[in-house]
């Protein structure tokens, strides 16, 4: 049985632990003093060799991104941590902001430091508005005890954090699209290269961090390399928040290291809602490949996953149990890609209102032979063309899921009528009438 | 612009301190747009106005950017943003229903606005408290674990008059116009209010303490 780790987690029950006083009770910039006393190349390295990977989907080796940047030109470099958390299933960094803020705004001034970098945003999807009021001040904490503004502690460096609200676009988690964003502009990406390293924000030199890579770094800085690297596998370093969500008895926030499986956190979770069979999930958000109950044993890292055919993502587990229809699942989570489509690029735009037309048409039961081959092609059409990750990641569920449940979906085309009785995946009674809108509405 | 005195230089003392904020102006379009929807209730023609002004572009690059984004309203908003989740998790765990009840009871759908323009109601993409659903938002504030009947006290509460309270939020949730001044970054003095951290934030937490875990070494 693998361990729980609570780090980022550990102080979430304490009273008031958005606080700056609760945090440093917990020894709270602790880090940020001894990085102030270190090298900056010494703390890059520091990252580098925990092996610590991009919590935000992609698992980019953090210290390595901070290295690709170029040498100092004396002009500004930014550092922008995205805290846009919008990825259907991922639910890990707004308990983070709301419960323990202060960890986010010292791994802030930390990485600033390491990077050259003398003014630092963070960017909050707009829809979370008391998360938002929590960073602001502890942000304003922070300046007031002097671990922002200038000369912090002593050390002649100077640092602001501006908190920036969005407005309501999935695609601004995408890097890119976050900088235009930030930038005061319609959320759409930008052609790579030139990578944020080189041209990011104003086409300055620039660090995209998800906020759990960043929060991250105060304990490798105060505990060490070593005590870092003792969690999780080889390749796949430290601890994560899993976030279990849908058909368990006790969905949460786990934080355990990189590597455990969906069985041990199943168990931790008292197992699936009502002792009901586990039919689908996802191991990393609505963008991963689903999984099902053939992987509960998947070492919930990055490359064992990988192996198995999905992502890791962000570690967004979505639990589905046998009563769950896939095609509506699917099928919503395709809506849902059609809505945040930037629109940018043809295969994107297209496609993913093409695959919702049919996908309705398939889960209401007025599905043809053909569609299912029809699905499949369109998203070899996306996959590959499109012009960010969003596209592809729309692709994901409908192939897999059709890789693994096939008949379901020509059992909908053949019966004419879905063969689910939604209420019974609903938490209560679900009347006449929302059955006879969901099939007006397919 | 068709702004009073008074309003337009609260306005542009407002506007001065967001744009302090950020090296470059045009950074600061965002929270203007949170701005004028704070005074106006919607991106009215008279702010994209204001912030064309304020970040020197012309009022069509400011409609540009206000109509990308879902949170920007191009129509009067009601006092109340009530937001179900109905993407593919919470609408499997009873979303579904719960829109329907509320859209019933409203008599409006997506998108609208009761007559009385106490209550503005939408479908909403994942907000992030999956571990919470179904999920609803008022304002933006979270309303965890829905059920149709908690649900639809909440609406009747708020077209009744009465205050409505978030289960991890602030005491009392703010009207629209003022959360919208909230996330132009103007501080309200509610970020000290709980109610108490919610059990899924918690339930790994706890679990490691009941084994005696702690993280390595
Ligand atoms: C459509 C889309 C949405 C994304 N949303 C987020 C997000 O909300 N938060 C995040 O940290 N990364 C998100 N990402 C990944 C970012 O592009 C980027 O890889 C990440 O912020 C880098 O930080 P990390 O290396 O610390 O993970 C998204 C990517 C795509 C394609
Ligand atoms: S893949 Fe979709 S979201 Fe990405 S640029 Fe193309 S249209 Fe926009």
């Amino acid at each position: 049985m693998t361990d729980l780790t609570p780090v980022l987690s550990a102080t979430w029950d304490a009273e008031q632990s958005w606080k700056l006083s609760t945090y440093e009770e917990h020894g709270g910039y602790r880090a940020l003093k001894k990085a102030l006393g270190m090298d900056k190349a010494d703390i890059i390295q520091a990252v580098k060799d925990s092996g610590l990977r991009g919590r935000g989907g992609a698992g980019f080796p953090t210290g390595m991104k901070w290295g690709f940047l170029p040498p100092d030109d004396g002009g500004p470099r930014y550092l922008v941590v995205n805290a846009d958390e919008s990825e259907p299933g991922t639910c890990k960094d707004i308990p983070t902001m709301l419960s323990a803020p202060q960890v986010l705004v010292e791994g802030v001034a930390i990485t600033s430091y390491a990077i050259g970098c003398n003014h630092a945003f963070i960017y909050v999807r707009g829809e979370v508005t008391h998360v938002y009021r929590r960073l602001m001040q502890a942000v304003r904490e922070a300046y007031d005890a002097g671990h922002l503004g200038k000369n912090i502690h002593g050390s002649g460096f100077d640092l602001d954090v501006t908190v920036h609200a969005g407005a309501g676009a999935y695609i601004c988690g995408e890097e890119t699209a976050l900088l235009d964003s930030l930038e005061g502009r319609r959320g759409q990406p930008r052609l790579k290269p030139p990578f944020p390293a080189v041209a990011g924000l104003y086409a300055r030199p620039t660090v995209v961090n998800n906020v759990e890579s960043i929060s991250s770094v105060p304990a490798i800085i105060d505990r060490g390399v070593e005590w870092f690297t003792s969690m999780g596998t080889e390749r796949s370093k430290g601890m994560g928040l899993f976030s279990l969500s849908g058909h368990v008895e006790r969905p949460g926030q786990y934080e355990a290291p990189l590597g455990i499986t969906l069985r041990e956190l199943l168990e931790m979770a008292g197992g699936m809602r009502g002792g009901k069979k586990l039919k689908f999930w996802t191991p990393g958000g609505s963008s991963t490949p689903i999984f099902t109950d053939e992987h509960l044993d998947t070492p919930l890292d990055y490359e064992s996953v990988g192996a198995a055919g999905s992502m890791l993502g962000t570690r967004a587990l979505q639990i589905f149990d046998e009563t769950t229809c896939v095609v509506r699942v699917v099928t919503r989570w395709t809506e849902f890609y059609k809505h945040e489509s930037c629109g940018k690029c043809t295969p994107c735009r297209e496609g993913t209102f093409w695959l919702t037309q049919i996908l309705k048409r398939v889960e209401g039961g007025q599905g043809v032979d053909a569609d299912i081959q029809q699905l499949l092609d369109t998203c070899e059409s996306i996959l590959g063309r499109a012009f960010c990750a969003l596209g592809d990641g729309a692709t994901s569920c409908i192939s897999s899921s059709i890789q693994y449940f096939r008949e379901e979906f020509e059992q909908h085309i053949t019966d004419g009528a879905c063969p689910f009785d939604h209420s019974a995946s609903a938490l209560f009674e679900v009347t006449e009438s929302t059955k006879a809108t969901e099939e007006a509405h397919a | 612009m068709t702004y009073d005195a008074d309003t337009l230089a609260q306005l542009r003392k407002d506007a001065d301190e967001i744009l302090g904020r950020y090296p470059v102006q045009r950074s600061a379009l965002l929270p203007l747009l949170h701005l004028v929807q704070s005074v106006d209730g919607y991106v009215s023609p008279d702010g994209i106005a204001f912030c064309a002004d304020a970040v020197d572009l012309t009022s069509a690059e400011v409609s540009a950017v206000a109509t990308f984004y879902t949170q920007y309203k191009r129509r009067p908003n009601g006092e109340y943003q009530v937001g179900v989740c109905t993407t593919a998790l919470c609408a499997t765990m009873g979303g579904d229903e719960i829109w329907r009840q509320l859209s019933d009871k409203c008599g409006v759908g997506h998108d609208e606005t009761t007559a009385d323009g106490k209550i503005s109601l939408e479908r909403i993409e994942c907000n992030a408290a999956c571990d919470y659903a179904p999920v609803m938002m008022v304002n933006w504030e979270f309303f965890d674990n829905m059920t149709p009947d908690r649900a639809l006290r909440v609406v009747d509460d708020i077209l009744e008059g009465r205050d409505v309270k978030p289960t991890r939020g602030p005491n009392k949730v703010s009207t629209f116009k003022e959360t919208e001044r909230v996330l132009a970054g103007f501080e309200d003095g509610k970020v000290d209010e709980d109610q108490g951290v919610g059990e899924p934030t918690l339930v790994g937490l706890k679990v490691a303490r009941e084994q005696g875990w702690k993280e390595s070494k």
